[in-house]
């Protein structure tokens, strides 16, 4: 409810800020006209494309991070020489700033998509490896050692003792990724000029469509509010039986 | 030697392999490591560096740090009080929720394309994970320690700092890492919208320019940058938390 009352204020306080004549209504139109601009936009074609690009490249990036996170994860984690070789290599990989990639993703596949799903990806894919990497060290020596007592195969293994444990960290990473996933998406289009909502801020700001704008820009924030609170709900329903979401549920 | 064998053997072999592979490398777009190393000394040059580096490391601090300011100064403040959280915590989540890139156009018709704007930029990216951070952190105070302080009279700044602050400060330093990362992206970015200087803009120019081993160094260089200054920030934290850290490894250990 009080949540409620705090988003009323920050809309009451985007209207009157211009109103009164604090903020100069050509950079913060109030909040009435941004509305009416969004109003004009949802009922185009070509923001529902708009939309509908931009979700594209976040979900065909998002995916290739995550399959190629969790497989390379298991692999790498799996096996300590392994592990030991190549965490320096992901220490030093994993903080360059993806948009050092900007140039050369210009370069090689202008404004298409692929610019898009290179930035996604490259970005995406550390915070999945990473949390793989967390979950399958965080695997109960006691549990591993009775499988393999048991006789299990590495395949049964890693399906059975493996995975289960190293489940919940891939859900982290997946929720981290969604988010950056979707920060880089709307960053190539801004900068790079690739198709989707990023390309229609910039056109936006271009041709001084100052409300649209700022429209495009909340539409921007509600996807990623959206984003975060699917793979929330994704999570808990995939981890039911997991001891953190267990203990959330009110007796 | 085993050790170091490890932290070195792979980095060295994909860099011999980067050499090999591209040694006659044709190909415009890729040219051989050999040029971009050459290239590399050739253009980041003691003049470049102080030219084009520097601004952009004196707005990417003075941005970052003012936002930590920020964040940890208004996240103890909501994180304290169970009524101004409630409110303002859906606003948040929704400026959070941003791509912070979008920013730039909206900031450059407040604050032009000067350095200004290029501050403004990154505190306005970087402020959330760190105030959302800290609310947490905060929310988070044993209570116990709260009451303790409460019984023994310690009140106001005292027990914000004594009690508060040194609670919170691993959840602090999480959203400091993750403002890091966020700081240097919108460093470069702002710098390719519009700039006349800084890393973000040579890189850009060499690529409009096919300048390419150029390009390819300044990528380089960028990578060398985010490695550095994430390396900078877990020495500082290991430092700083080092108590906590250590508490850690004593109650995992048992």
């Amino acid at each position: 409810m009080r949540g409620l009352a705090g988003l009323a204020g920050l809309l009451l306080i985007v209207e009157a800020l211009p109103r009164f004549g604090l903020v100069n209504d050509g950079y913060l139109p109030p909040t009435s006209r941004i509305a009416a601009a969004l109003g004009d936009e949802v009922v185009t074609a070509e923001f529902w494309q708009a939309v509908g690009d931009t979700l594209t490249g976040w979900a065909i990036g998002l995916a290739i991070a995550v399959a190629a996170g969790v497989v390379v994860g298991i692999v790498i984690g799996a096996v300590p020489v392994l592990r030991a070789a190549t965490a320096s290599t992901v220490e030093f990989l994993r903080p360059i700033p993806s948009v050092a990639l900007i140039p050369l993703a210009v370069l090689l596949y202008g404004t298409d998509l692929g610019s898009t799903l290179l930035l996604v990806v490259y970005a995406a894919f550390w915070q999945v490896l990473v949390q793989v990497l967390y979950g399958v060290a965080d695997v109960d020596p006691i549990a591993e050692e009775t499988a393999r007592s048991f006789r299990f195969g590495p395949w049964a293994r890693i399906r059975n003792v493996l995975w289960p444990t190293a489940l919940p960290y891939v859900f982290t990473g997946v929720r981290l990724a969604a988010s950056v996933a979707l920060v880089l998406a709307v960053t190539a289009e801004l900068v790079i000029g690739a198709p989707g909502l990023g390309k229609m801020i910039a056109v936006a700001q271009t041709s001084g469509a100052v409300p649209d704008m700022y429209a495009l820009i909340a539409v921007t924030g509600l996807l990623g509010v959206a984003i975060n609170l699917a793979a929330r709900v994704f999570e808990r329903r995939s981890l039911a039986w997991h001891q953190s979401v267990r203990g959330e549920v009110p007796a | 030697m085993k050790r170091l064998a490890y932290v070195l053997g792979l980095p060295v072999v994909l860099f011999a392999a980067w050499f090999v592979i591209s040694a006659g490398s044709e190909n415009f777009y890729a040219p051989p490591l050999s040029r971009i190393l050459e290239s590399f000394g050739r253009t980041w040059t003691l003049d470049r560096l102080q030219a084009d580096v520097l601004p952009s490391l004196w707005r990417l601090i003075a941005g970052y740090v003012l936002a930590s300011v920020i964040g940890v100064a208004l996240g103890v403040a909501i994180g304290l009080s169970r009524g101004l959280r409630a409110t303002v915590e859906p606003v948040l989540e929704f400026f959070r929720a941003i791509p912070p890139p979008v920013l730039v156009p909206v900031i450059m018709l407040f604050a032009g394309i000067g350095d200004g704007m290029k501050i403004i930029v990154i505190v306005f990216g970087c402020v959330w994970p760190v105030l959302l951070n800290t609310v947490e952190g905060v929310r988070a105070v044993d209570s116990v320690q709260l009451d303790t302080a409460r019984a023994y009279g310690i009140g106001g700044p005292a027990r914000i700092r004594q009690v508060v602050l040194p609670a919170a400060s691993p959840q602090i330093a999480a959203g400091l890492r993750q403002a890091l990362s966020i700081a240097i992206i919108l460093m470069v970015i702002s710098e390719m919208f519009a700039a006349s200087n800084g890393l973000g803009f040579t890189i850009v120019q060499f690529q409009r320019s096919f300048a390419i081993p150029e390009m390819w160094s300044g990528i380089i260089l960028l990578g060398l940058l985010g490695f550095a200054l994430s390396l900078l920030f877990r020495l500082a934290e290991g430092w700083v938390l080092r108590w906590y850290h250590g508490l850690r490894s004593v109650t995992k250990g048992r």
